[in-house]
Order: structure tokens, then C-alpha cells, then sequence
């Protein structure tokens, strides 16, 4: 057997490989599930390397009064359905409470005005959607930093998981970011927007701002703050509401 | 050999030539790491295309500043919808404030079935991906890219590559050489002899202005419309003029891309398509020699 053989039979057999793969469509090759462990790698990557990049915990860039963009178009849910909101909202949150439990030490079950109370910070940060619009808006709120200090976090956990009134395709919203981002000054439960209350289209009483990632991870209407050590035994067990539809867990790009 | 020379001055002018022409040659023209590199490269930019197209269908607008969303001002935008008067799908492609009919092509594209389909960009050019696939594909194979052009990358400057092969002569920056140069473009002359054994200039700076200006700038506007990479570079906000500023820049130099693939194919076709494919290939190359004159 000589080499230029089995090389003109490598490159015979390649080429049948290449011409079937064409023909049987590219969508297949695209969407095939054996592809799935080599995108799965694809966003380990970026997740690892924008943690390496981002170890110093960099504030994003925030922008002026003059930057707001004049609109804000709204993700997801623009009003939860069900009576449960709508009493909320007429009651003007008065009985709504934001729960703080899973792997702390102490749980806290706070009113609006308690967690007002607490130490704020107000951001005008850009918020991009995957989808290739952003808007830029001020938010004011509690950074989640602070909550998670209050409730002693356990050293168990790994992940803060936001759980949230609203419902799409009858499931229950929900997001979770790894301690990393949690403990990012930036990142805020938002009740305050533009120098108003936060309104109910972007997520009233209370919303996530990661301002580290892409916009479908910024939670609306958050309701429970759940910290965990992993995120499987939850809903899809992908760890957010679009995660479990296939979108990106780690969305930083 | 002395016996064909005093037998080529007893026989017509024309077999004389023939006997004089010195042999074709062949040399190694690309190094494995060049090849290599080169193939993996349009597979990986040819994911990236698709997927981009893909990802650009999802919102098929594009603005110019920090924000953008329905309502602001666009530079550019490809819609599909059906015409009131005629019930007709009309695809509409809008550059500022100037729009196109682009039915069939853009906006509105027919499938093999001849079925109007709605979308910026067809489903061939797409591969029919959803967003979160598109995203997949598209920043894997941006990791790709960037591992294969940075070996690419040191290996040009180390080995020499890029000082040998890509760095213009001083003989061909004369403006007398590189309107030659232009000329022999414009005819369509294939390189010979010695002119065959280099690139000529206007090959060395297209590779050169690929190489250092379109595919940085493809990569660094990619990476302005990443939140956690504008965090770890705000400057790159400064240097695009802003996420939406990056979004179109990376939309027209894919565009740039697009152009000097389908100007590199076409010469590959005109210049002898069987020696310059084995040559990227197994690296070597076949030169002409002169043309006697």
C-alpha cells in the first residue's frame, strides 16, 4: 500500500462525508444533538474566560443624565396575569414581601419600604437584548451584595436563583447567576427607574439589574431570592426560564 | 544537450523557442501551518457568516450610537410585509432614507418550493437557525477563529511569513510598478517566471488589509456588543462609538469580508484554478516561464 493511496482514499472518503453532510442539509449539522457537547464547550469558554478577564470585578460603564435613551422597550411579561398581581399592584405593593431563603443562615421576608431603607445605589448602565436592540436607563435599588450579606449565605452555595410573579407559556420566570456576578457592586434588585418607581412593564415592584449580561437575564417582577448549590433539581434544571428553552446559561456576550 | 542546440539553429524560428524555453518550475509556495490555517479559517468564517446572518434576521435593523431599538432612526433596515393594494409580499431594503424593492433577494425570499418566505436574509444563506442556535454557533466559532488566527498570527511573525511573503517590495511600491500592476489586473495576465514566484502588490496589500484591518475590526466590533467584554474594555465603546455604532460597523465589515472572498474566488477561477487549489493544498506551485518575446 503505498501512501498516495490511502491518502487518495482519505480524501475520497472526506469528500463522500462532506458531499452527504451538504446533501442531508445543513440544519441537521447545525441542530444536531452531536453537536451539542462542542456548543456547550463554546460557552464554558466565554464563561471561564470573561470570569479571568473580569477577576479585578471592573464596574461596567455607566452613563449620564443625557444618555437615557428616550424609550425603553420592555422584555418578556409586560403584565402578569392573574388576580394575585392585580391586587398588588392596586394595594401598591403594600403587602408584597421578597423572600430571601434556600442555602442562609437567616432567612428575611422584606416590604418595599424595608428594603428602600436599605443602603441603595443608582446606575445608568446600557441594557442590550440578544436579540440586537439595547436602551440605555437609569435604575435605582439594593445591590444583591447587600441582601445576601444580611441573610448569611452558607459556604455551600453556588448560585442566587430569582424567582419572579410573572408567567410565560404557563410556566413560572425564573433567572440564576453564579456568586461571581451576585456579588458584583452593579449587580441591584431595581425598584426605581429614571427617577420614578419602577414600572410595571419593566418589572414591578422589584427587578434584577446583571449588568454584566445579556438582557433576558435580567429578571422582572422578582418575588424570592433562593441561594443554591446547584441549579438541576429547578424547573428544567438549565437554570432560567430561556436557559430551559436553550438558550445560554452564562449570556455575557 | 549540445546536439539539441545545434539541431534547434538548423530548424524553424518557432521549434527554436520551444527548445530554449526553460522547463516549467515548481516551487513550495505555502508552509502547512499557512494551509492549514487558510482552509480552517473559511470554514470558521463561513459559520460565523451564516450565523451572523442568522442573528442579524432576528432584529433586521441596524442604528448608529449607544441605543437603538424600533422607533430610532436606522442606517439600515430589511423588512418583509404584505402590500396593502395587492395582498403581494414585498421584501424592502431601506439604506437611510433611501429604500429598495428587494423582493426575492432581500426581505422576502421564495424556498425551492417557490413559497414567499418572510426574513431579512434567505434560509440558505441562514442555515434556517433560531436565535439561541445562532448565538451558539456564532461564538464558537468565533473562538475558532481568533485560536486560528492568532497561531497564524505568531507563526507570520516568527517565521518570517509575513516580512517574505505579505511586506511589499521596494521595487513594487514604485508608482510606476503598481500601475503596471493594475494593468496586468485589468487584462487579466497571469503572473509568469519570475513575477509568479511572489504575490504582486496589490494581492500583498489586499492580504495585508484583511490580515490587520478587516478581521481585527470584525473580531474588536464583535466584541463591543458583549456586556461582559465592554466591562473588562470600556474602550471599545470609545473606539466604535457605542454598542449600536459596533453593531453596524460589524454588519459592513462582514459585508467588506464577503466581497474579497467572492474577488479571491473569482481570481482563483481566472488564474488556474487546478495550480492555485493544489497549491493551497500540497503547497506547491507550478510557474510558467516567460512568454518569449
Amino acid at each position: 500500500m503505498s501512501r498516495i493511496i490511502s491518502r487518495r482514499g482519505l480524501l475520497t472518503a472526506g469528500a463522500a462525508t462532506l458531499g452527504s453532510t451538504l446533501l442531508t442539509g445543513c440544519n441537521r449539522l447545525f441542530e444536531g444533538a452531536s453537536m451539542r457537547p462542542l456548543l456547550d464547550f463554546g460557552q464554558l469558554m466565554s464563561w471561564k474566560a470573561h470570569r479571568l478577564l473580569l477577576a479585578g470585578q471592573p464596574l461596567v460603564r455607566e452613563f449620564t443624565l443625557a444618555d437615557i435613551s428616550p424609550q425603553f422597550p420592555p422584555n418578556g411579561t409586560e403584565m402578569p396575569e392573574g388576580f394575585e398581581y392585580f391586587e398588588l399592584l392596586v394595594s401598591e405593593f403594600a403587602n408584597w414581601r421578597l423572600k430571601v431563603d434556600g442555602l442562609v443562615n437567616k432567612q428575611l421576608e422584606l416590604s418595599l419600604d424595608e428594603i428602600k431603607a436599605l443602603p441603595g445605589r443608582t446606575q445608568i448602565t446600557q441594557h442590550s437584548c440578544d436579540e440586537g436592540w439595547s436602551a440605555i436607563g437609569q435604575w435605582t435599588g439594593v445591590p444583591v451584595a447587600q441582601l445576601l450579606k444580611m441573610a448569611e449565605l452558607k459556604p455551600e452555595a453556588r448560585y442566587i436563583v430569582f424567582h419572579c410573579l410573572d408567567q410565560l407559556e404557563g410556566e413560572s420566570y425564573y433567572e440564576s447567576i453564579d456568586l461571581f456576578d451576585a456579588f458584583h457592586p452593579q449587580t441591584i434588585l431595581a425598584y426605581g427607574m429614571n427617577g420614578k418607581a419602577l414600572p410595571v412593564q419593566h418589572g414591578a415592584p422589584l427587578r434584577l439589574r446583571v449588568e454584566r449580561q445579556i438582557g433576558y437575564k435580567n429578571a422582572k417582577f422578582v418575588t424570592r431570592v433562593e441561594a443554591v448549590d446547584r441549579l438541576g433539581p429547578i424547573a428544567g434544571g438549565k437554570g432560567g426560564f430561556w436557559p430551559d428553552r436553550g438558550y445560554q446559561w452564562y449570556a455575557g456576550l | 544537450m549540445a546536439l539539441s542546440e545545434q539541431r534547434a539553429v538548423s530548424e524553424p524560428m518557432i521549434a527554436a523557442a520551444v527548445h530554449a524555453r526553460p522547463a516549467r518550475e515548481i516551487i513550495y509556495r505555502h508552509s502547512i501551518v499557512v494551509r492549514l490555517t487558510h482552509w480552517l479559517n473559511a470554514l470558521f468564517l463561513t459559520l460565523l457568516l451564516m450565523s451572523g446572518l442568522a442573528l442579524f434576521n432576528v432584529h433586521p435593523a441596524l442604528y448608529w450610537g449607544n441605543y437603538g431599538y424600533p422607533g430610532v432612526p436606522t442606517v439600515l433596515t430589511i423588512t418583509g410585509a404584505l402590500d396593502p393594494e395587492t395582498a403581494r409580499p414585498v421584501g424592502t431594503t431601506r439604506i437611510g432614507d433611501y429604500s429598495i424593492d428587494t423582493t426575492g433577494i432581500l426581505g422576502v425570499t421564495y424556498d425551492a418550493n417557490g413559497r414567499a418566505r418572510p426574513g431579512a436574509f434567505p434560509q440558505w444563506a441562514t442555515g434556517g437557525l433560531g436565535l439561541a442556535l445562532a448565538r451558539d454557533w456564532h461564538f464558537l466559532a468565533a473562538w475558532l477563529f481568533v485560536i486560528n488566527g492568532t497561531i497564524y498570527l505568531l507563526f507570520g511573525l516568527f517565521s518570517g511569513h509575513f516580512k517574505r511573503d505579505l511586506a511589499p517590495g521596494r521595487d513594487q511600491l514604485r508608482p510606476r510598478h503598481i500601475l503596471q500592476d493594475i494593468g496586468n489586473h485589468l487584462r487579466l495576465r497571469r503572473p509568469r517566471g519570475e513575477a509568479a514566484k511572489r504575490y504582486n502588490v496589490l494581492q500583498k496589500l489586499s492580504y495585508l488589509v484583511l490580515i490587520f484591518v478587516l478581521l481585527p475590526a470584525m473580531l474588536l466590533s464583535g466584541l463591543t456588543m458583549s456586556p461582559a467584554a465592554t466591562a473588562a474594555f470600556p474602550f471599545l465603546f470609545d473606539l466604535f462609538g457605542g454598542r449600536q455604532s459596533a453593531r453596524t460597523i460589524h454588519f459592513i465589515t462582514a459585508n467588506l469580508l464577503l466581497i474579497f472572498v467572492l474577488v479571491h474566488v473569482i481570481q482563483v477561477l481566472l488564474f488556474g484554478v487546478f495550480n492555485l487549489m493544489r497549491s493551497m493544498i500540497t503547497g506547491r506551485y507550478v510557474v510558467k516561464p516567460e512568454r518569449a518575446t
